[in-house]
């Protein structure tokens, strides 16, 4: 029996419409959540992240209705974040239906947000979203979409979320994101070796091969992307047949 | 016949809620003593840390209604922190106790693997159950916990392995509990519920 490596289709959500973009810039229209989260949801995902892209406060209640229209849908479990600065905040998104919150920006600012919402909700309800960016020989903290650097070390910071609480990592490379040139493995192993917790890949998937490379190489336990599932470049299914295939465990839809 | 869910404000109700929905079943929400006394079957879904569940229990006055309603008979399915509940204790909040119904104590899982155990792992099924009845033979199921029953008993259905093994389903006459979330484990999950439900009727 082999814990299997999970697929997570994302869906960027701008109030109550799906979104996509390059390097967080350039926003279009992708879709409704629900009707998206429902195909995904047969076609063999095995979990779903939604992201308030906008995060403020106006859009709260959009955001929390969208959550309730995609959790309806699903019979695999959801995660949501976005603008998530509370406590409160948190409990509202996970009473709207999600499973488990991703911490980023707030995180950052105020460390024991993740011990709070730990010893409240379960370090398995905790996701610490970390966005990073190749500068120098390191992987800097990016903040606010990733538009501001947070002077920290990615890999610190993900050590000492674990030790704060965080039952995930996901971490998003933000000189793949929107490239489709694939994962950057480096940057995956080097956080999924440091911590003792599961680590989502996100950033620059296209290929089969570049989940097949994140889940040898990149020691991740999980692998996200967005737009290549939004616009059918790439199925679920095909994907995972392919991962069988080259011998790493998937869950096979029946 | 409606199923009762008991909420103690830290669990994941909703989902459980829609996915019994989905089959067909009505239920409510449940947080007083009141409640459980006139329930006809039972659901402990719990997420989180074993002493919000047992605290909240204990604060809002549940535990004997609970015990009495389980050794009335009626059914009752607890889901992940719902099955911990059913021991001695636990490793996670080793002062207070659980509801004492079965032997043992949960233990963390082994920190030679990462944790949580988070994501799709299959089962060893072990003896013939009325919870696992038609689920396909090598079926994934959804798992989200640190800490687990990892000491075998005579009420094991199936067995999971990650890091060490330990109790995925469990079945004591009325009592079936759950390490997984069937909420959350697509169509063998649905069937598992579905398979509780036909209990309760």
């Amino acid at each position: 029996m082999t814990l299997a490596r999970r697929i997570i289709p994302c869906l960027d959500v701008d109030g109550a419409r799906v979104v996509k973009g390059v390097n967080f810039v350039g926003l279009r229209d992708a879709g409704d959540p629900a009707q998206l989260a429902a195909r995904y949801n047969s076609e063999g995902a095995d979990e779903l992240v939604a992201l308030d892209i906008a995060a403020s406060r106006d859009h709260r209640p959009t955001f929390l209705a969208t959550i309730r229209r995609v959790a309806a849908e699903l019979a695999i479990p959801l995660t949501a974040g976005g603008g998530i600065r509370s406590a409160q905040d948190a409990r509202s998104v996970l009473r709207a239906g999600a499973d488990k919150i991703t911490l980023n920006t707030a995180a950052v600012a105020r460390p024991a947000l993740i011990s709070e919402t730990s010893l409240e909700f379960g370090a398995q309800a905790v996701v610490l979203a970390i966005d990073a960016k190749r500068i120098g020989d390191q992987w800097m903290v990016m903040v606010r979409g990733g538009r501001e650097p947070a002077n920290r070390d990615a890999i610190a910071w993900a050590k000492e979320a674990v030790a704060l609480g965080a039952g995930e990592i996901l971490v998003t490379s933000m000189d793949r994101d929107g490239t489709k040139s694939g994962f950057d493995t480096a940057l995956t192993a080097a956080i999924s070796s440091a911590v003792s917790v599961p680590v989502i890949a996100s950033g620059g998937a296209k290929l089969p091969a570049h989940f097949a490379d994140v889940f040898t190489a990149g020691l991740a336990d999980a692998a996200l992307a967005a737009s290549i599932f939004h616009d059918d470049v790439q199925s679920i299914r095909d994907l995972k047949e392919f991962l069988s295939a080259h011998g790493i465990p998937v869950r096979l839809p029946c | 016949m409606k199923i009762t869910l008991l909420d103690y404000g830290a669990g994941n109700v909703p989902s459980v809620e829609r996915a019994l929905q989905r089959l067909g079943a009505e239920s409510q929400r449940a947080i007083t003593p009141e409640c459980i006394a006139n329930a006809d079957a039972l659901v402990l879904p719990g997420v989180g840390h074993f002493e919000t569940l047992m605290r909240a229990l204990d604060e809002r006055g549940l535990r004997a209604p609970l015990l009495d309603a389980l050794g009335r008979g009626v059914p009752f399915l607890g889901i992940c922190l719902g099955l911990h509940a059913l021991y001695l204790a636990s490793d996670e909040a080793p002062d207070l106790a659980g509801l004492q119904l079965l032997l043992g104590r949960v233990r963390s899982l082994p920190s030679s693997v990462k944790l949580p155990h988070m994501g799709w792992n299959r089962l060893l099924v072990k003896r013939q159950s009325r919870l696992l009845t038609g689920v396909e033979a090598g079926a994934y199921f959804y798992f989200a916990h640190t800490y687990a029953a990892i000491d075998d008993c005579p009420e094991t259905v199936a067995t999971c392995s990650y890091g060490a093994d330990f109790i995925a389903v469990l079945e004591k006459e009325n009592i079936c509990a759950v390490q997984f979330h069937p909420e959350k484990s697509g169509a063998a999950g649905a069937q598992v519920l579905r398979n509780f439900l036909g209990l309760c009727a």
